[in-house]
């Protein structure tokens, strides 16, 4: 008895201090997230509590009351309707990051700085994310349209859930290249494994990654102060060395 | 304007078909081997077998991804063999469900074996029937509502697998996208019309599945 209640003390204790943010991320974005959410505590004390997972995939949860305070989408379109549905408080809405789409492989030789392997080369597998569910996926599709290869390759491209599911296809070797997102390949001082190809950004809609303010939170501080910090420079310095470029509006 | 992809229907059909003569022809030795053998494996394989019952489908598929990947033992295997890597494919699938299903068909058929006990086996031996034979002509028929219980649940559990398809299949039309993972797609896509067309069918298939086996059971009399 003695003991659960200290482990009650234990647990409950720090939330009797700080709130807890419920924040939904679309995938891309994991790394610089997690370091934005240690410095977020570390500063105010709140508690971030992040589910990752493909925009499409979040929208339709917050659509059905999923409990989230925050919603990073790896878009602009998922979260201005979430305002247009009163899901979201549309004055919130601002850009936190413009995502670049590569295609990579870890083997050093397959992939050329042209992409011209996806033409040429003679890959099995072709790794993307569900175009349905994740902005990176409708990217890569409209990349591939610009090479006139979307209907030739069909048999050949395989669909990750989201943008996470795509890197493990290709990280764990099982398709031979994929199209994933440039921060999946960005571990900050070191050089990037295997090759790649920054996509240049006129082949593809751009990838504006809009946070919002969802419904849940409108009435508690600590999302909002997650918001603000999301725009300091300290979250903007994590957010530009995993290659996001900043929005200048 | 709806349209409806019906690929995945008649690609969870040919799975779970597949998989299940597969799964008869693997579970019907083991079922026979666990019930006969007096071997100190005995035990171990039978938590083997049981494995997947407990295992979270995660662990499965996040295991057959590395192993078929190009680093693993079985895409090492598949690229000596010139094969195609199994991974994102049909047989990759395949693959995945007899390991998935293993448990729905050999438990039923060795509780079948250990049901029927030694006295048939050793009558059809005092009558000079060989061990194929015996098997064959006495053991087989004798557990024949094992054999059609380890048949349905078998098909009916690979229908239903969702976990270990989305990790290992790639999600291709036509070729990995099962029905459970397209509904997963619908749902999460908000086409709710297409996912309840789909998912109402597995409802009622599932439904009437169980409703043919338990057919089959004789209520237990009491002798009083």
């Amino acid at each position: 008895m003695k003991f659960i209640f200290m482990f009650l003390l234990l647990t409950l204790a720090p939330n009797s201090f700080a709130d807890n943010v419920l924040v939904a991320v679309a995938s891309n974005f994991k790394a610089p997230m997690e370091q934005i959410s240690a410095q977020f505590s570390k500063k105010t004390g709140h508690k971030l509590l992040i589910s990752f997972g493909s925009t499409g995939k979040f929208y339709t949860q917050i659509k059905n009351d999923a409990p989230f305070d925050v919603f990073l989408s790896a878009d602009q379109d998922h979260p201005a309707k979430l305002a247009q549905n009163n899901l979201a408080l549309k004055e919130t809405q601002f850009t936190y990051a413009i995502g670049k789409l590569v295609l990579w492989s870890p083997d050093p030789k397959i992939v050329d700085n042209k992409g011209e392997v996806l033409l040429k080369g003679s890959y099995a597998h072709l790794a993307l994310a569900n175009p349905k569910l994740a902005p990176y996926g409708v990217a890569a599709r409209e990349t591939l349209s610009q090479f006139g290869l979307w209907e030739k390759l069909q048999a050949r491209l395989v669909f990750g859930e989201n943008i996470t599911q795509s890197h493990q296809f290709v990280a764990s070797g099982n398709a031979d290249l994929g199209f994933v997102a440039y921060s999946q390949l960005i571990i900050p001082k070191k050089a990037i494994k295997g090759s790649f190809w920054l996509v240049p950004q006129k082949m593809y809609s751009p990838l504006k990654q809009d946070a919002i303010l969802l419904i849940k939170g409108k009435n508690k501080i600590a999302p909002k102060e997650f918001l603000a910090f999301l725009k300091s420079e300290s979250a903007k310095t994590i957010i530009k060395e995993y290659g996001y470029e900043e929005h200048t509006p | 304007m709806m349209s409806l992809d019906l690929s995945p229907i008649w690609l969870t059909l040919c799975l779970a078909l597949t998989t299940t003569v597969l799964l008869m022809l693997i579970g019907t030795p083991i079922a026979w081997w666990l019930t006969k053998t007096t071997s100190p494996l005995r035990v171990p394989i039978n938590a083997i077998v049981a494995l997947p019952l407990v295992l979270p489908p995660t662990v499965l598929g996040f295991y057959l991804l590395l192993l078929m990947g190009p680093a693993g033992p079985i895409g090492r295997m598949t690229d000596f063999l010139g094969m195609e890597r199994l991974s994102f494919t049909f047989f990759g699938l395949v693959v995945g469900s007899v390991i998935y299903s293993l448990p729905f068909v050999v438990h039923p058929i060795q509780n079948a074996f250990e049901a029927m006990g030694p006295g048939p086996m050793e009558a059809a031996a005092t009558l000079r029937a060989g061990p194929i034979d015996r098997f064959f002509s006495v053991a087989v028929p004798l557990a024949k509502s094992g054999f059609f219980t380890a048949a349905v649940l078998g098909f009916a559990h690979t229908i239903g697998e969702f976990g270990v398809v989305l990790m290992i299949g790639g999600n291709i039309p036509g070729r990995t996208r099962v029905i459970s993972v397209a509904i997963y797609d619908h749902v999460e896509a908000l086409e709710y019309q297409q996912a309840h067309l789909l998912a109402g069918g597995m409802l009622l298939f599932s439904f009437i599945v169980l409703l043919i086996m338990y057919s089959r059971r004789r209520p237990m009399r009491l002798g009083i």
